[in-house]
């Protein structure tokens, strides 16, 4: 056997209270009708599915996100925890922030810092309770659906993101 | 100490030791398999069947007058031998050796039913289908215009077989049913099936994939014209798969793929077809994984196929009464003719939340719509936590079970 066993901590680490909360009750949950961007995201491994809205504004920062779907407690915290954090950020930011929080989820993107554009601030991190999914491989697929549905969205790729 | 407890510490308990993958810890536990109706373990007899043959007596089969050429095609095709015996096929000519239930399936599609359905026939099946037993029969529609029909099941996830009758019209071409449900578990009356199929004249293919491992199977008393099974679900190696096809029929079907082996002569004016089963199986097969297949085939007849039912039925029952006590337990699946399978949601836990929690106890279960997308609709879910059982099972896996289920609740508590 090699690898690395997985410890109890693990656990409670991958299930923290945060997660745990997002997951009961998401933050932006539902349908929004004026979103200037939208995409869907689907894991084909689970069949989960679910829809990211955004609404950009003149001066192209994120000024309103959604969600709607049905997902594991980890894509859904992940989505609601997204939704959070990147109002008022830039379009160019919040693909940043796309591309350091998937990175971070790997057990080899982990020292990538959450400092996008000096904005360190709280709410970049409680993305870091989604770092307890690096020891859990099968389920990072989970955490990473929500923003790459958000890249598609913000990408205006017009067609569903996939985790495959 | 009851007769289950029994019974499993003796019979199980031998039966276990022949399984080497599940002496082993998985995080740090004891591994506790569940999940032999997505793929089975296999015992010692059949790796070191492997293992010998690529040792000892590797070549390619029907080419070759050398001796190893000999011994590889000895063994393959008492392979076949084994095959016709367990499922009581007629004769030898009716075994076609394929990779897998799908391909078995994908065949008779094509083989079969493509060349002789059009707009206005119909084929049937049911809505407890995994996606093997829909899809193929999806394409041979798009490509002839034949329509699929879906026979409905009750909230048991029984079919309803009355509605099962009176979709079996004159239109309709084909039926394909499952033996077992791999989602919900149900064992669906196909010998009663059958005879009302054969009474309209409709064929029937039996997907069997998860019957064969469980229950002693007949294809001459079934009367099926189709019965698709898989190795690996059966303790055998993956990349195996059997279609057994009643030989009046397999005659009638052009072959299925092109390639060496399915000949007789070729030259670029026309290509004369090898006989049955031959004309089927096109290209050098999986030799290795069908002569594990034989010994798997040989170490559950050492046992039984009645005895591991038996078993299997016992053990499932106490699973079914240790789940029923856990607070906040659903069944999804609860025919009254059930294999040893338990789908099932807890409180609002998404299953693979439940499935990483108990594969960090070392419990093995499968989660998710189980290739099985339509049957997970119809219950108003995206899919389910499944315990599967096997032979090598007893009483102390389900315990385990239970134990990580708490903890589960604990974590989401």
């Amino acid at each position: 056997m090699t690898g690395r066993v997985a410890q109890t901590d693990d656990l409670y680490d991958l299930y923290r209270e945060l997660i745990l909360d997002h997951a009961r009750s998401p933050r932006h949950f539902g349908r929004m009708d004026n979103a200037t961007h939208t995409a869907q995201g689907i894991n084909p491994l689970c069949g989960d599915k679910l829809k990211m809205y955004v609404r950009i504004d003149d001066n192209e920062r994120i000024e309103a996100t959604a969600f709607e779907g049905s997902g594991c407690a980890i894509s859904v915290a992940s989505a609601s925890l997204l939704t959070d954090a990147v109002i008022g950020l830039s379009v160019d930011e919040a693909e940043a922030v796309f591309s350091v929080v998937t990175t971070r989820l790997t057990r080899e993107g982990h020292d990538n810092e959450l400092d996008i554009g000096g904005k360190n601030s709280l709410r970049f991190e409680k993305l870091k309770a989604l770092d307890g999914v690096r020891e859990f491989p099968s389920r990072v697929k989970c955490a990473t659906l929500a923003w790459h549905a958000l890249h598609s969205a913000l990408s205006n790729e017009n067609k569903p993101a996939s985790t495959e | 100490m009851t007769q289950l407890q029994r019974q499993a510490s003796v019979t199980a308990a031998d039966w276990r030791k022949d399984f080497p993958i599940l002496e082993q810890s998985v995080n740090g536990q004891a591994l506790v398999y569940l999940d032999s109706a997505a793929s089975a373990q296999q015992p010692l007899a059949v790796i070191d069947a492997v293992a010998s043959y690529h040792r000892e007596d590797h070549a390619n089969v029907h080419r070759g007058v050398h001796t190893l050429s000999h011994r590889a095609t000895d063994a393959y095709e008492a392979a076949r031998d084994k095959i016709r015996d367990f499922i009581n096929a007629t004769n030898r000519t009716e075994i076609v050796l394929t990779s897998g239930t799908t391909e078995s399936i994908n065949l008779v599609a094509q083989s079969y039913c493509r060349p002789r359905v059009g707009p206005g026939d119909k084929i049937l099946i049911t809505h407890l289908e995994h996606h093997a037993n829909i899809v193929p029969w999806q394409l041979v529609c798009e490509q002839t215009g034949a329509e699929l029909l879906v026979a409905p099941i009750d909230d048991r996830g029984q079919l309803e077989l009355e509605a099962l009758w009176s979709l079996m019209t004159e239109e309709v071409f084909m039926l394909a049913v499952g033996h077992v449900s791999n989602a919900l578990g149900t064992i669906n009356p196909v010998r009663e099936i059958i005879a009302q199929a054969k009474e309209r004249g409709i064929p029937v293919l039996v997907d069997g994939a998860q019957g064969v491992p469980h229950m002693p199977i007949d294809v001459q008393d079934l009367d099926c014209d189709f019965y698709a099974f898989s190795g690996h679900k059966m303790f055998g190696p993956t990349g195996t798969g059997i279609l057994y096809g009643r030989e009046s029929l397999l005659d009638e079907m052009p072959p299925y793929q092109g390639g060496g082996d399915m000949i007789l002569e070729v030259s670029f004016e026309s290509t004369i077809y090898n006989e049955l089963p031959y004309k089927f199986e096109a290209g050098t097969p999986n030799i290795s994984g069908i002569i594990g297949l034989g010994a798997a085939i040989d170490y559950l007849q050492s046992i039984g196929m009645q005895r591991i039912a038996d078993y299997e039925r016992e053990l499932h029952q106490y699973m079914v009464s240790e789940l029923s006590k856990v607070d906040g337990m659903r069944f999804i699946g609860t025919a009254a003719n059930k294999a040893c399978v338990q789908s099932f949601l807890l409180d609002d836990i998404h299953s693979h939340d439940l499935g990483t929690i108990l594969d960090h106890q070392g419990v093995a279960i499968r989660t998710g719509h189980h290739c099985a997308m339509p049957a997970m609709a119809r219950f108003g879910i995206s899919g389910t936590s499944r315990a599967s059982l096997a032979l090598y099972n007893n009483t102390d896996d389900v315990n385990r079970l239970i134990e990580a289920l708490d903890k589960a609740k604990q974590v989401f508590g």
